[in-house]
């Protein structure tokens, strides 16, 4: 009777061990795990026939005149207040040498005197700037925030997405991709 | 004289009061149209998920991603687009996540029919010791 219930208090600590030994890793391997979350994309086609102004001469123009002429256009939005557009304005800037690539910024909810600032101290990667001051073009998009990165051929098809901030390995896979 | 004095204050009294019942008529007009769109906008935010945030809808959220999607359901809704329409245009763009209430697809058929082939089979064990009891 004693070793009964001796066998039975060594099973459930055996399985209280292995229990934490799993929680351990599920959370160790859940904590490692990239936290942008990016869902798959039934719309290929991205949206581009809207009006916006632009915000240099604050005209209005239809973004689908804009696209024209370049095989691939990179739509990158961002704001003076966000912090990691500052750190991907050099990455931007690299893109700009490429010849087959159209810039187009979106500026997100922003106000135009701190936007034009921003690009005086950071440098204007841009050959054309949208103001999106209510946010719904980015909607329109499919984007979640600032900063995000579209890369589009010339059919309007969406190459690649990138959530936050661009680092050197996506300038090289956009420029694998531009130069291919 | 009294007479011709109480008729020369009930005409402005009733001028007045039409007057009132216009503008009630119209505010009361503008009011309508504008629950009924608010009404629709908070219907379908309720049932769309704040992609950003923690466990909120983007009804309850006033992160900048919900605020952003709330001006774009309003404008949709203004365009004349359908609750239907608006879902399904941003289940295109941001996938089946977004909503709280995913239709019956190839990737939601599990997650629907398993609750149903639980119940049957359940309803099969219980049923199964209650005929051999008997």
């Amino acid at each position: 009777m004693q070793f009964l219930e001796k066998t039975k208090k060594s099973i459930f600590s055996l399985f209280i061990l292995v229990l934490l030994i799993l929680s351990f890793f599920v959370f160790k391997f859940a904590l490692e795990k990239e936290k942008i979350y990016s869902p798959k994309i039934t719309d290929e086609q991205i949206f581009t026939d809207f009006e916006a102004k632009d915000l240099i001469d604050g005209k209005k123009i239809n973004f689908n005149k804009v696209l024209f002429g370049k095989n691939f256009y990179l739509i990158n939005i961002w704001s003076s207040w966000c912090e990691p557009c500052k750190d991907e304005s050099d990455k931007l800037l690299k893109l700009k040498k490429d010849t087959s690539i159209m810039m187009i910024g979106i500026n997100y909810k922003d106000k135009n005197k701190n936007a034009l600032n921003f690009l005086k101290l950071y440098g204007d990667p841009f050959d054309q700037i949208f103001i999106d001051k209510q946010g719904t073009i980015s909607i329109n998009f499919g984007a979640y925030g600032v900063p995000e990165t579209f890369l589009i051929n010339d059919k309007n098809k969406v190459l690649k997405k990138y959530i936050g901030p661009l680092n050197d390995e996506d300038v090289f896979e956009i420029k694998k991709i531009t130069n291919n | 004289m009294t007479r011709m004095f109480l008729k020369s204050k009930k005409l402005p009294i009733i001028k007045i009061l039409i007057i009132f019942i216009l503008i009630f008529i119209n505010f009361k007009n503008v009011a309508i149209s504008s629950t009924f769109s608010e009404e629709q906008t908070i219907n379908i935010t309720k049932n769309l998920r704040c992609l950003i945030c923690q466990g909120q809808t983007i009804h309850e959220s006033n992160s900048d991603f919900a605020e952003s999607m709330k001006k774009y359901i309003k404008s949709e809704l203004e365009n004349g687009k359908t609750n239907e329409e608006i879902f399904s245009l941003l289940v295109k763009k941001y996938g089946q996540w977004i909503v709280y209430d995913p239709g019956i697809s190839r990737n939601t058929l599990l997650l629907w029919s398993l609750p149903l082939l639980l119940f049957l089979i359940g309803g099969a064990i219980i049923a199964k010791k209650i005929f051999r009891k008997i």
